[in-house]
């Protein structure tokens, strides 16, 4: 079972939901965490895994072989991306905007073209305790994230169940890392941020036809305007964490809330048992 | 001109909020809000909107099946895993670069342009305010981004107004650098704590590598003092001008929840703490 925790808006605690979601799995069950926010990774700093190698991650760029290349400009017209331009007879690259599909090669009639592999980041693998971790980084100006984000799901440990941290946002990272998940937690809090950013991030999990639970981080500032909108929308707060200056310094310190305080085991078991519900 | 973005690498620590205490500050400034796949600057301002679009970036792969053939081709071209067992196009993992149009023999494909997102041009408060929502799940919010900052930049000149505020995506990819290159300086907004600390350290190297003037400031700073005290090292290490260190307030969320700068409370001590930041920003940059 794959269970990835996303959210609209940023901070507002997919990270200490994941990392305390596998800490209560992993003694039952064998579970793997895959941190899927390969832009800004946190999960790993929480449970402090072994790492293996590096594994690099690319996007196949092209090459133009100037002995063969007549300036045709076929792959530059064909390019949807402009990531080439035909400058006089030349065609130039622009690498950072090459989505690495290939057209340009299958489009040269001269077969001037070569691709090399241009790195984007890198996926690391290893464990934390029982808990099987995986996690990925894109290097420091580049712009693609998704296919990291492929890789690292592609290659995820085959366990009971999956914890994927989601990416913040609604783009093409966040339903890379949902694609072919069982069901999703939506962590979000009680301001009117939080609220327009979780109705667009109801509308991804309902494009995408996959069931759905909330968890309401910081509670207690008297907004009901996103229990309101989980009425309403039919979704179930599955769990509520209330703003309290114990949490958050066990989140600033980068310690395993359930760890820290044991009384908020149980109510992760809870919600770990409500997803699966969800599920079934 | 000067175009000043928030940038942060983690999310949820006040980028937004930052914006808007600059944003209501100064006068003669264009405001855009670049978060497009979060965008929230429009909940504390609440402009009143003159101009909207649609806009149409990305484009998918549409199959004809009478002239389908089942060859394959498209398949085994894809390099995204658009194409199913069946050949059935997943209009999500469809990368719309037209790779699987080139290598059908039977020109059964074709690429249609869809909308990606909306964006419009407004004011709140006397200022121009320029904004986008993209569509769940869309790719281009890197392009979204630009046409934005474009439309930001015609208004300042029409209108001679020397600054532009960019709310910023959290994380360091597409709509970051959308929102980074060009800009004059990035004031980067963290909080104490090992995960701030760690995507701090990327934000930062992103905005130096495109060469961007960069200015900190930390915010809840007294949600963990030991985490704010190595951040603070951490800026002193990395030659990071330090604008303001803000103490955690609830009232910062009261006055955003009425759409009212923080600045704007004098009861508010974070309220206080931003304006200076801010202050001293505007003394720095010039």
């Amino acid at each position: 079972m794959k269970i990835a925790v996303a959210s609209g808006k940023g901070g507002t605690g997919k990270t200490l939901v994941a990392v305390n979601l596998a800490c209560v799995l992993a003694p039952e069950r064998s579970t793997a965490l895959i941190d899927c926010d390969v832009e800004a990774p946190n999960d790993h700093l929480f449970v402090k895994p072994t790492l293996g190698e590096p594994v690099v991650v690319s996007k196949r760029i092209p090459v133009i072989d100037e002995t063969r290349c007549v300036g045709c400009g076929a792959c530059s017209e064909a390019c949807e991306f402009g990531a080439l331009a035909l400058i006089g007879d030349r065609i130039m690259v622009f690498d950072e905007l090459c989505h690495g599909c290939g057209r340009c090669g299958l489009v040269c009639p001269v077969d001037a073209i070569r691709e090399a592999d241009h790195p984007l980041g890198v996926v690391e693998r290893g464990a934390a305790g029982e808990i099987a971790f995986g996690h990925g980084r894109l290097h420091i100006g580049e712009a693609m994230a998704s296919p990291i984000i492929a890789e690292l799901k592609k290659n995820a440990p085959e366990r009971d169940r999956v914890i994927l941290d989601a990416p913040p946002g609604t783009a093409c990272s966040v339903i890379t890392t949902l694609h072919g998940v069982d069901a999703v937690l939506l962590v979000t809090e009680p301001t009117p941020f939080g609220l327009h950013d979780l109705r667009a991030a109801v509308g991804v999990v309902r494009t995408l036809g996959l069931p759905a639970g909330i968890v309401i981080n910081r509670e207690g500032t008297g907004d009901r305007d996103v229990e309101r909108f989980c009425e309403e929308e039919g979704l179930a707060v599955f769990l509520r964490i209330p703003f309290d200056r114990r949490i958050a310094e066990t989140g600033a310190e980068a310690r395993v809330l359930v760890d820290v305080i044991p009384e908020w085991r149980p109510r992760f078991v809870e919600l770990a048992e409500r997803v699966e519900e969800l599920v079934r | 001109m000067k175009r000043i973005v928030f940038l942060s690498g983690k999310g949820g620590t006040g980028k937004t909020t930052l914006a808007a205490v600059l944003a209501s500050r100064v006068e003669k400034l264009v405001v855009v809000d670049a978060d497009v796949d979060a965008a929230n600057l429009h909940l504390v301002f609440h402009p009143e909107i003159d101009e909207t679009g649609v806009y149409r970036g990305s484009s998918v792969a549409v199959r004809d099946d009478e002239a389908c053939t089942s060859c394959g081709a498209c398949r085994d071209v894809c390099r995204f895993g658009a194409v199913g067992t069946m050949l059935e196009i997943d209009p999500l993992l469809c990368e719309g670069c037209g790779t699987c149009v080139t290598a059908c023999p039977t020109d059964a494909l074709r690429l249609v342009e869809g909308p990606s997102g909306e964006w419009y041009v407004g004011r709140a408060a006397r200022r121009p305010m320029v904004g986008a929502e993209l569509y769940p799940g869309e790719e281009v919010s890197g392009k979204l981004v630009s046409v934005i900052r474009e439309k930001a930049d015609e208004i300042a000149k029409r209108e001679r107004l020397d600054r532009i505020a960019i709310d910023g995506s959290p994380g360091i990819g597409c709509p970051v650098i959308a929102s980074t290159t060009g800009t004059q300086a990035a004031v980067l907004v963290t909080e104490p704590s090992r995960s701030g600390l760690h995507d701090l350290e990327r934000i930062l190297g992103v905005v130096r590598h495109f060469g961007v003037p960069a200015y900190l400031v930390l915010n809840k700073a007294d949600l963990s003092e030991p985490l704010a005290e190595e951040v603070e090292a951490f800026a002193r290490r990395e030659g990071l001008p330090m604008l303001g260190r803000i103490p955690y307030d609830e009232r910062v969320l009261d006055a955003l929840r009425v759409g009212r700068s923080p600045a704007d409370d004098p009861e508010s001590p974070a309220g206080r703490a931003m304006n200076e930041a801010v202050e001293r920003l505007l003394e720095t940059i010039g």
